[in-house]
Order: structure tokens, then sequence, then C-alpha cells
């Protein structure tokens, strides 16, 4: 797979990912060079320095509150993943294959129907929710889970083709194991870059959300943003900075423990199995 | 293979009528989920557009639609989609073709998958933020280009702001998704058809010519319309940067949504999300048809 038909020359090559890394590197080089501008004039780290005292200022109550408000809807949010919808994807595999392909089709309909056309139907249905749970922010997770549905989906369903997870669930249950004994043992941990990687881009979504929380006027980190951006904005692209940096940091690290996973794989799936079930 | 299929599944059925139907309440929670969230959403959202203030069925609100600034704004909807997805998939193939050359687990190649996954969700209000700080008024870029080679870039004025400001930061998340898709596609091309081609005497441009590119023809049309939908959809940088008039669809809609424009308005975001929802439709349409015929070269 790794040599592939004509690649450019090296010379070539070099010159388009140079090109292109130093065009995406500018804006990230602007951020960075804007929250080291004092703001009387010339450059210095205070900004950097006003970090510290987040927490107790009063003037960034909105961010600090936004994001609380954004990792309890994270966790929540990362619940509903873990716990609804990785088990209703592997279990569809498992024993509704021919559900499959209705669930990859249900699974795109969140990036065909817009979330800003979403966001119409939302507000009565929150009109009501917080009538019964309340108009606090936690209920925004509900719909957050509609919004993620695309990325875990196929970042679990990605997953499971590569293992083979029929065959070892089949495997797993002729030698006397359980459902929920499957589960922990053999499809959990065989299944874990996945569900690793369907987290972190569920909280990635959910951290970065702004259409669905600013038009049913709650807080969350990127409402927060915007509202700080108006009064101290060296501070709001301080932030951005910071967790598009975090996030970049977790991601190479997920997609360098794929590579492991990569190598192991042969070995946990071998092909004898296959033949006797396929009779 | 040979056996008939027949009569070991219907023995089973007859055997496990139970703990058939208990395996299907395994569904039950994710489908239950699905309608609330995403069923009755969409519903309420294409049906708020067919009643009235008061809830009574009308296709009066469709009349915004005679008016010649909504057409505007689907129109400038369409061709921002269609520059940033055009620009976008041209750099991206570009970029996706220098990568085919760099070893696949190698510390470079890893670098740039997770950057591009990264990049592809990141759009937003810090993206906003990433391009004023660029090439905002106060930004470095534009006082070094203006002091020190005499230009201006907002001498007509501070675009960034407007729609033309939208160009730039949508391609900052349409190359990396354009990677992230378009990929997978070219990695696909074998080199065996550059050897067997070779053998028959062709050269690079004419292998590209005859075999490259016809067979990435449907993958690349996909990716485009993947990328069309992604910025045809997308609000949340244009509400981040263009704050005064709704020059999009999606900021129409904000307009409707938080009463800008006048009385009934809930009922105008309806149907404009109705409009988006179908021009979102034939895009995925189109969108699967050129996957299937994708699909036909790789088995």
């Amino acid at each position: 797979m790794s040599q592939v038909s004509t690649p450019p020359s090296p010379a070539l090559r070099r010159t388009i990912l140079l090109v292109i890394s130093v065009l995406f590197l500018l804006p990230l080089a602007a951020m960075a060079e804007f929250t080291l501008r004092s703001t009387t004039g010339g450059y210095g780290f205070e900004h950097w320095a006003g970090l510290g005292e987040l927490q107790d200022s009063r003037q960034y109550r909105a961010l600090t509150r936004g994001l609380g408000n954004s990792l309890v809807l994270s966790a929540l949010s990362l619940g509903l993943v873990l716990c609804v919808f990785a088990p209703t994807i592997i279990w569809v595999h498992l024993r509704f294959a021919r559900l499959q392909r209705m669930l990859d089709l249900l699974t795109v309909l969140p990036i065909a129907i817009p979330a800003i056309a979403l966001v119409v139907g939302f507000a009565p249905i929150y009109r009501i929710l917080g009538r019964t749970l309340g108009s606090g922010e936690w209920t925004l997770f509900l719909a957050y889970g509609v919004l993620v549905l695309p990325f875990a989906y196929r970042a679990i369903a990605a997953d499971l083709h590569g293992m083979d997870a029929r065959v070892l669930s089949e495997a797993a249950r002729s030698l006397g194991a359980g459902w929920p004994a499957v589960f922990i043992k053999v499809l959990i941990p065989g299944l874990r870059r996945g569900l690793l990687s369907a987290s972190l881009l569920t909280v990635a979504i959910v951290m970065g959300e702004f259409t669905v929380s600013s038009l049913l006027s709650r807080d969350t980190f990127q409402t927060g943003l915007l509202q700080i951006s108006q009064t101290d904005p060296y501070l709001a692209v301080l932030v951005s900075l910071l967790s598009l940096l975090i996030m970049f940091v977790l991601l190479a690290l997920v997609s360098g423990m794929g590579s492991t996973r990569g190598r192991m794989a042969p070995a946990r799936t071998p092909k004898q199995k296959k033949v006797s079930h396929a009779t | 293979m040979a056996a008939p299929p027949g009569p070991t599944e219907y023995s089973k059925e007859r055997w496990f009528p139970l703990k058939r139907k208990l395996s299907w309440l395994g569904l039950l929670p994710f489908t239950l989920y699905i309608l609330a969230f995403l069923g009755v959403p969409t519903l309420l959202a294409i049906g708020s557009g067919f009643v009235d203030a008061d809830g009574s069925f009308t296709l009066g609100n469709f009349s915004v639609y005679e008016n010649p600034v909504i057409w505007k704004t689907f129109g400038s909807s369409s061709l921002i989609g269609l520059l940033t997805a055009l620009i976008g998939a041209v750099l991206g193939a570009l970029v996706c073709w220098a990568l085919t050359g760099v070893r696949s687990d190698g510390p470079l190649r890893r670098s740039m998958d997770a950057a591009a996954s990264v990049l592809a969700q990141f759009g937003g209000v810090m993206l906003a933020f990433a391009f004023i700080a660029t090439m905002g008024a106060q930004s470095i870029l534009r006082v070094w280009l203006r002091d020190t080679w005499g230009i201006d870039i907002y001498g007509e004025g501070v675009w960034l702001y407007q729609l033309p400001g939208l160009i730039l930061p949508y391609l900052y998340f349409q190359i990396p998704l354009m990677v992230i898709t378009f990929l997978p596609a070219i990695e696909r091309l074998r080199p065996q058809w550059v050897e067997s081609s070779a053998t028959l005497g062709a050269n690079r441009w004419q292998y590209w010519r005859h075999i490259g590119f016809p067979v990435l023809a449907p993958s690349f049309l996909g990716a485009l319309l993947l990328l069309f939908a992604n910025s045809f959809s997308s609000y949340a940088t244009a509400a981040a940067l263009i704050s005064q008039g709704a020059q999009i669809v999606p900021l129409q809609i904000r307009a409707a949504l938080i009463g800008e424009t006048g009385a009934s308005v809930a009922n105008t975001a309806g149907v404009l999300a109705l409009g988006m929802i179908l021009v979102m439709a034939v895009v995925m349409v189109l969108y699967s048809l050129l996957m299937r015929r994708a699909a036909r070269w790789q088995q």
C-alpha cells in the first residue's frame, strides 16, 4: 500500500508540502504574535501571565462559566456516545447485518441536514425541555449527540470492520462467553482505538460547538469566547490558540497509537478461524 | 456455500424466538433517541414552514421566496460553496498527491493526518479569531504589506467582515477535509496499473490521462460535492465574522430566528431551513451516486 503510483518528484513533493504547511501555520503564528502584543505597544508576556488570574477575575466570568458548561456537556455527550451509540453500532454489526446499510444512511443525515436547519426544530423542543428539566446548559448534550453521531459512527465502524468483530465474538461465544463477557473482554479492548478517536472527536466537536448553543441562548465555551473577545481580544485569541494546540497534540497521540495496533492486528485474527466459521 | 441456507436458519429462528426478540430490545434506546432528537427536530423544522403564527396550515410563508434578497443569499451561499470547494479540492488533491510519496507510517505523514483531522473540524469562533489576527486591519501582515510594499489589501474597505472575507477562512477547513476524504481514494491506485501501462509503452502523462484521472474522477467529484455541502451548511464561522447583515442563507435563518426582521419570523426560518435541506438533499444524492461509481475500482 505504501508505494502508490507515480508520486511527484521529491523536489516537487517537498515544495507542495512546504508551501501548504507555511500557509496553514501562518494564522497560528499570527495568533501567537497577537497574544504577545502589549496593550501599551511593543511585545511582552502580560496576556499569558493574565491566564493565571482567569479563575478569580469577574471580568472573565462569561468565559470560565462557558468553559465549565462545555466540559460538563463534553462528559455527558461522551457518556451518550460510549453507552448508547457504541453498543448499538457494535450490536447492529454483530446481529443485524441487514440494518447496517440503514445505519450508514442514518448517520449521514446529521451532515445532510445542516445544524442551522436543525436548530429551527430544536428551538420548540428546548422550550418544552426548559419547562420540565429546567433551562440549564446540560440538556444541550441531547442535541450534541446528533451532531457528533456521524463522526463517532465512522470512527467506531472503521475499527469494527478492521478487527473481524463477528468472527472474534463468535469464537468467544463458542468458548462459552456470554454477551457481557464478549463486550468487556473482547470487543472493547479490540476497539479501543476506534472508541478513543470517537471520544476525542466528540470532545472536540462539543468544545467547538457554537451554532446550537448561541441560537438557543445557552452559555458555552464558544459563546463565552465571543463575548470575551469584545472586552479582551488578546485573551480570546490566546485561549483559542491553546485549545487548538491541545487538540492537535491529543489527536497526534491517538494516531500514533494506531500504528502500534496495526502491527499487532494480524496475530490476533488467525485466518483459520474465518474458514472454519464460514462453512 | 453449496449447502442450502434455508433449513438451518429456519430452525434457529424457531428455537430461539424469545432470544431473537430480546436482541431487538438492544436497539431500542438508540432508536428512541434518534427519533426524538433527529426525527422530530427535522419534522418540526420543515413543518414550521407550513404553519402560520396561530398554528394553522398555510403556504403563505413561502412568499419569502418572492423576495429577491432571499434568492441572492442562496446565490451567495452557493457561490461561496462552489468557489471554496473548487479551490479546496484542487489544493487538497495536490497535497494528497504529494503525500503518496511520503512513508505512510512516518512522522511527517502522521502529523499531516493529525493536522488534517483537527483543522477539518476547526470552524467557528476560533477560526474567525485566527483570521482576524492574521489579516485583520491591525494585523502584522496587513501593516507589513502596506508599509513595506505599498499594497493595502483593504484599500477599498475592510472586506474581511463581508462576503469575500469568508473565502480564506473557509479554505482553512476545506483543504484539510479534502485531504481526509481524497487521500484514501488516491492511495487505492494500484502500482500494478502504472507498471502495466508502462509495459504497454505509456509515459507518465499518458498514464494519468487514460488511467489515473478517469479512475479518480468519481472520488474527486464526490469530494467536491462534500466540500460544497460543508461550506453551504456552515454557520458558525460566518456568524462570528459577519455581525451585520445576512449575506448567506444560514445568516438569514439567524436573523429570522432572533427576530430581526418582523412578524411570524420563526416560520420564515422553517421555510429557509427547508430550502437548505432541499439543496443538501440534491447534493447528497449526487454524492452517493458518485461514490457507488467510485467503488467500482476498489473491490
